[in-house]
């Protein structure tokens, strides 16, 4: 690995996203979706407000609301993650650009680390602006701001560099559509997989949930949306969770009654690594 | 034994059952323009990419400026234009280079003024602030030739490069590949316009179905210049015209082999002076054209005979 050129490369990545008018598109997105969301939390807390439901109940509410709005924008943000990562060197192959530049005194890894390092800010940036923007927004208007915000925020991020980590190791050999697609699917699987698990320790099915654990360490993006919706709840959800039985409350895909154990989170880093690694390996042996 | 900038023996490439390359030995020597001749699907782009290591031999070995192939050294000091390629469409001509000047190490304090003289060598002088998207086929070979060129590199390889030129772009490109020599870089030319490497390589090797079948400099192959002239009520004394070169009657052609072809006017001259009347002038060399085409028609031809 040479540092100087993974640099070179991830700007070269950071230009491209910027000229391709991509990031712009992703910002007017989210700016646009913060302020449907706005309106919407605005409208909600009004009426409730107006019909003298009780302070803590709409701040459970609004706290609920925020959860599906993460949910909807980690989806955004991993479908953003996969299809700009997954044809970021399949591209660069079909044009020939990658011949002209390999044979530079570059190694291979140095390209894809460099396309990784380059796309992993872009996509952990649009992460931390649009979710501080989407949880200031709905604090300012309804009085609810999530505990520590830096926390889903991050979780939220780190869920979208591992996904567009395992779509750029697999477009450094399929085609960037397919390499988008399989992505896609793996990470709809990892999700399916963390409820049905979920749903699986509520009924006291341990082979099932056996399996959901499993799945959840092949792909940890379930794991780290869970720390996504652990940090976006307010303590008082939490603590009559604790007192109803949390077991039960686990089958529910939008509550998370722990944080992900440290454990699993210096397992999804060395994840993203392996995942790294092998995608420079393939790519190593792919015939140019 | 002179200083070789290009040495393998029996490279070979196979893609599963396909052969691309049966086995290729190629000496290619520092400061000479070497052409690289075969029909489409001979193999030559994939021996290119074998020097550059941007794949790997199924068997057989090289070296490119005295390391093993593929080596990092050697590719720093490697200039390269792929056969078909797009730069990134979003970077303008300038950056494109830039980059290059980049992943090649040049040593940033003189990258500004290295663009500017290859931008002015292909003739894009003006336009590097353009987008490459928006840049004609020829443009955009142009500018892969400027990036080759940077940096003045000990080794030139250009795949095609031009292909997608007009005749006045073929002629600044022939330009160009001399004053690189000039320069000092070894040019590695693939080509297969046969007149463009007869006129500017010292030394070519014609490859087909993966094998070079011949290999040496125009002269070995092409055989030494010679002219041959159709004369009537020439006088029995012809002796004053022996001073241009060794005289012999070939099938009732006047010939003189060999003769150097800016002697031809003067040999003319010295017929008609004679009294000499001239119906036909043959400058004759067998063209390179000629030979390539015997080669590789023959090769076709050993084949089916060999399938029969």
């Amino acid at each position: 690995m040479t540092p100087r050129l993974i640099l070179v490369i991830a700007g070269l990545t950071l230009r491209e996203v910027a000229r391709r008018r991509i990031l712009w598109v992703l910002l007017l997105l989210s700016v646009a979706s913060v302020v449907l969301v706005g309106w919407g939390v605005e409208r909600l807390v009004t009426i409730a407000r107006e019909q003298g439901v009780d302070e803590v109940q709409i701040r459970i509410g609004v706290s609920q609301v925020l959860i599906m709005i993460a949910f909807q924008f980690s989806f955004v943000l991993a479908m953003s993650a996969a299809f700009l990562a997954a044809p970021a060197i399949a591209s660069d192959v079909e044009t020939g650009t990658v011949l002209a530049m390999l044979a530079r005194p570059m190694r291979r890894a140095d390209l894809v680390i460099g396309r990784w390092l380059g796309l992993s800010v872009v996509v952990a940036g649009y992460a931390a602006v649009s979710g501080l923007m989407a949880i200031g927004v709905v604090g300012w208007l309804s009085g609810h701001t999530p505990p520590a915000p830096l926390v889903p925020v991050a979780y939220l991020a780190f869920q979208s560099i591992a996904v567009l980590t395992l779509a750029l190791a697999f477009g450094s050999r399929l085609p960037g559509i397919a390499a988008g697609a399989v992505t896609v699917v793996l990470f709809g699987l990892g999700w399916f997989a963390g409820v049905l698990g979920n749903i699986a320790i509520a009924f006291g099915a341990a082979p099932l949930a056996g399996l959901g654990n499993v799945v959840r360490v092949l792909i940890p993006t379930d794991g780290l949306w869970r720390g996504v919706i652990y940090g976006l709840e307010p303590p008082m959800v939490l603590l009559a969770a604790a007192g109803r039985g949390g077991t039960a409350m686990e089958a529910n895909p939008f509550f998370a009654s722990t944080p992900p154990p440290v454990s699993f989170v210096i397992w999804s880093v060395l994840w993203v690594a392996l995942v790294l690694a092998i995608g420079v390996r393939l790519f190593n042996r792919r015939e140019l | 034994m002179p200083n070789l900038a290009i040495e393998t023996h029996g490279l070979r490439k196979a893609y599963g059952a396909t052969v691309a390359l049966d086995s290729l030995d190629l000496d290619v020597r520092a400061g000479e323009v070497f052409g690289f001749l075969g029909p489409n699907g001979a193999g030559k782009t994939t021996s290119v990419k074998l020097l550059l290591g941007l794949t790997r031999p199924t068997a057989g070995t090289g070296r490119v400026l005295g390391l093993p192939l593929g080596h990092r050294g050697a590719r720093a000091r490697i200039g390269y234009l792929p056969e078909l390629f797009r730069y990134q469409a979003w970077l303008t001509a300038r950056e494109v280079l830039s980059l290059h000047t980049a992943l090649a190490g040049l040593p940033a304090a003189g990258r500004s003024k290295e663009i500017d003289r290859v931008l002015e060598v292909v003739g894009l002088t003006g336009r590097d602030r353009e987008r490459t998207g928006g840049f004609s086929k020829g443009m955009q070979q142009r500018l892969g030739l400027a990036a080759a060129l940077l940096g003045d590199p000990s080794l030139v390889i250009l795949d095609e490069p031009t292909s997608a030129l007009d005749p006045v772009g073929r002629h600044d490109v022939r330009g160009i590949i001399r004053e690189a020599q000039t320069r000092g870089s070894t040019v590695l030319l693939n080509s297969h316009l046969l007149g463009e490497v007869e006129r500017l390589c010292d030394r070519v090797a014609i490859v087909t179905k993966g094998r070079v079948v011949a290999a040496g400099s125009m002269t070995d192959l092409l055989g030494e210049p010679s002219v041959r002239l159709q004369v009537s009520e020439l006088p029995a004394d012809r002796a004053s015209l022996a001073v241009f070169g060794p005289l012999s009657d070939e099938d009732g052609w006047l010939t003189i082999r060999p003769l150097a072809p800016e002697r031809i006017p003067d040999v003319v001259a010295a017929v008609v002076a004679l009294g000499g009347r001239i119906h036909a002038v043959d400058p004759g060399r067998r063209s390179l054209e000629d030979l390539f085409l015997n080669l590789v028609r023959g090769q076709d031809a050993a084949a089916v005979e060999a399938a029969a």
